[in-house]
């Protein structure tokens, strides 16, 4: 159950992982938005660059000429950073790509505080929430390189809009080799008497650190990599449940509306059960190193294995 | 430039406005909400399009060498339903449903629910950018088809008009046709009050579009104006039609509150008059 060691940024996996599809399949089509330097989508331009487009800075845009790409059977990757992706085209991604349920792969990077100097303004913390609330909307946060090549073939053979949340940092590998991504299943690494962590991204490496210092201190608990966040793996949620006391969601995003906020509203009506969120506290991030931020926002194997001693000692 | 179009095909395509206005008046009239005066600004465009230039068939609405039509300024959208029904795209006793519960015939255009609209829309100043993505994927294809894209010019006071505007530009469109209903007024009053757009003309110009300036109810303008939007090489076309709003009912042209409301019985009745019949 322990992370299998250094691994690489999921905006890098995604990067290579593009590259491969569009070796495969000649109607992917790539957009971005002046970033493809940082969301990696540079490695298709280069390759393929007649199905390359950049947009400049035009995130709007981006999202419209993506699905208008899309309606000439097109099947178009639109990447920038998740603030600008989900917040600035926020109502393009309503209108044109979720109403119209059209086939539009968003995959943004650059998620979150592990943004790191750039502050607040380049840090992602509601776009989860903000997805999610979408009807025909599909989101996905991958945990580690390996899950984001897979998400990336998976998305590309399902048919409907699809927002997949990557990061800018390299990750610790923690699924394992064997690990078959499908959307909508959770990853359940194990479940615990006493509480289960559920977690996305980045959270998850640090859920198994938690969990293992919890149970030399005799605390069983379990870990479940809710790498689907909408459609909910509800079946997995509620077995979580009803084995153990207590659900912590982790998450490094706002505790409103994104994983912690899909959980809590599916248990309150099927299953109450104690549940604590953690993640940002209603709060925006702010400049400085990853690691220092993460720690200084409580995103840390420390905090969850603090929050689950409160409750349940 | 003139083409070989013959009188007679002007007198047809006269015609078909004279029953897309009535369509309209009609159809709005027993919604009882909607978008009256930018319906009818539009009719002469609309009627231009779909029963002249357009390369569609209404019987194969996906038929893959279509040429394409999206209706930026969606709350025109009874200008739309008309042009389709009368095409044959669906029957036109659909018509009286406009806006109501369970009808295809939304208050704004849905791809989803009826075929022929080729993208929802409805909030202002995204159709460019998705006639652009489609222009861009049927030169990829290697498609000779064209795609012409309907904007209001109050519309044209959304920032992403312009992103979509230098798009266009960048990557030598010369596939689409933009057309913007420059009838100058929007739902608060006088565009050139309430945000000026102007000088439209050198605006487009500017951002590197080949622009025809034409009236937008002679209809041979119109036609002439499509066809030599087609001869243009290496960069996006738009035309700015100068139109009335409320175009062909008296009482309504001009008249910033005929925006967003829809004519009484009464009114109905007069503006049938002035049209000349029923339109059957």
């Amino acid at each position: 159950m322990e992370g299998k060691g250094q691994g690489i940024a999921t905006r890098d996996a995604y990067g290579e992982a593009l590259l491969e599809l569009g070796k495969k399949r000649a109607e992917v089509v790539v957009l971005d938005a002046d970033l493809s330097g940082s969301t990696k989508t540079g490695k298709f331009a280069k390759a393929f660059p007649e199905r390359f487009y950049n947009l400049g800075v035009s995130e709007q845009d981006l999202i419209g000429t993506a699905s208008g790409l899309s309606l000439t059977g097109k099947l178009p990757f639109a990447s920038t950073f998740a603030v600008f992706e989900t917040g600035r085209a926020w109502e393009q991604i309503r209108q044109t790509v979720c109403y119209s349920n059209l086939n539009v792969k968003l995959v943004a990077t650059h998620s979150g505080i592990t943004v790191g100097e750039d502050g607040a303004s380049h840090q992602a913390i509601e776009d989860v929430a903000l997805m999610r609330v979408l009807p025909n909307m599909t989101v996905i946060v991958p945990s580690d390189g390996n899950e984001t090549r897979q998400v990336v073939n998976v998305i590309s053979d399902y048919r409907g809009p699809v927002y997949v949340r990557l990061g800018r940092t390299k990750v610790l590998d923690v699924m394992p080799d064997d690990y078959e991504f499908k959307i909508g299943k959770a990853y359940i690494f194990n479940i615990g008497k006493d509480a289960n962590i559920v977690a996305m991204g980045i959270m998850v490496s640090m859920a198994i650190e938690a969990a293992r210092v919890l149970k030399r201190d005799g605390i069983d608990t379990g870990v479940v990599n809710m790498s689907t966040v909408k459609p909910l793996d509800t079946k997995t949620l509620l077995k979580a449940s009803r084995a153990c006391k207590l659900i912590v969601t982790a998450e490094e995003h706002s505790i409103i509306g994104g994983l912690g906020g899909a959980v809590s509203e599916f248990l309150s009506e099927n299953y109450p059960v104690k549940i604590r969120r953690i993640g940002l506290m209603d709060d925006f991030g702010c400049s400085g190193p990853p690691e220092e931020l993460l720690k200084f926002y409580g995103l840390t194997p420390e905090n969850i294995v603090k929050t689950i001693k409160e409750v349940l000692t | 430039m003139k083409s070989d179009i013959t009188t007679r095909d002007i007198d047809f395509l006269k015609e078909k406005a004279r029953i897309i206005r009535i369509e309209i008046l009609k159809m709005l009239t027993e919604a009882g909400s909607g978008h009256t005066g930018g319906s009818l600004s539009t009719a002469d465009i609309v009627t231009a399009l779909y029963f002249y230039k357009m390369r569609h068939k209404p019987k194969d609405p996906k038929w893959r060498e279509r040429d394409r039509f999206i209706l930026s300024k969606g709350h025109a959208a009874p200008v739309l339903y008309a042009a389709l029904a009368l095409s044959g795209y669906f029957d036109k006793s659909l018509l009286n449903t406009l806006r109501k519960l369970g009808s295809p015939l939304q208050g704004h255009p849905c791809s989803k629910m009826l075929q022929g609209v080729e993208i929802s829309t409805g909030s202002l100043g995204q159709g460019l950018s998705i006639a652009n993505g489609i222009a861009i994927g049927l030169k990829l294809d290697g498609l000779a088809s064209r795609v012409y894209c309907l904007l209001g010019d109050g519309e044209t006071q959304e920032g992403q008009v312009w992103e979509a505007a230098m798009t266009a530009a960048h990557y030598r469109l010369d596939n689409l046709c933009a057309i913007i209903d420059n009838n100058g007024l929007q739902i608060d009053g006088y565009c050139s009050d309430v945000m000026c757009i102007e000088p439209i003309v050198d605006k487009w110009e500017a951002f590197g579009w080949y622009v025809i300036d034409i009236n937008g109810h002679d209809m041979e303008a119109i036609v002439n104006a499509f066809n030599e939007a087609e001869t243009v090489k290496n960069k996006p076309t738009m035309i700015v039609a100068r139109t009335v709003k409320g175009k062909g009912v008296s009482f309504f042209e001009g008249k910033v509150q005929y925006h967003g409301i829809t004519p009484t019985r009464e009114e109905l009745e007069r503006a049938l008059k002035e049209l000349g019949g029923d339109g059957g």
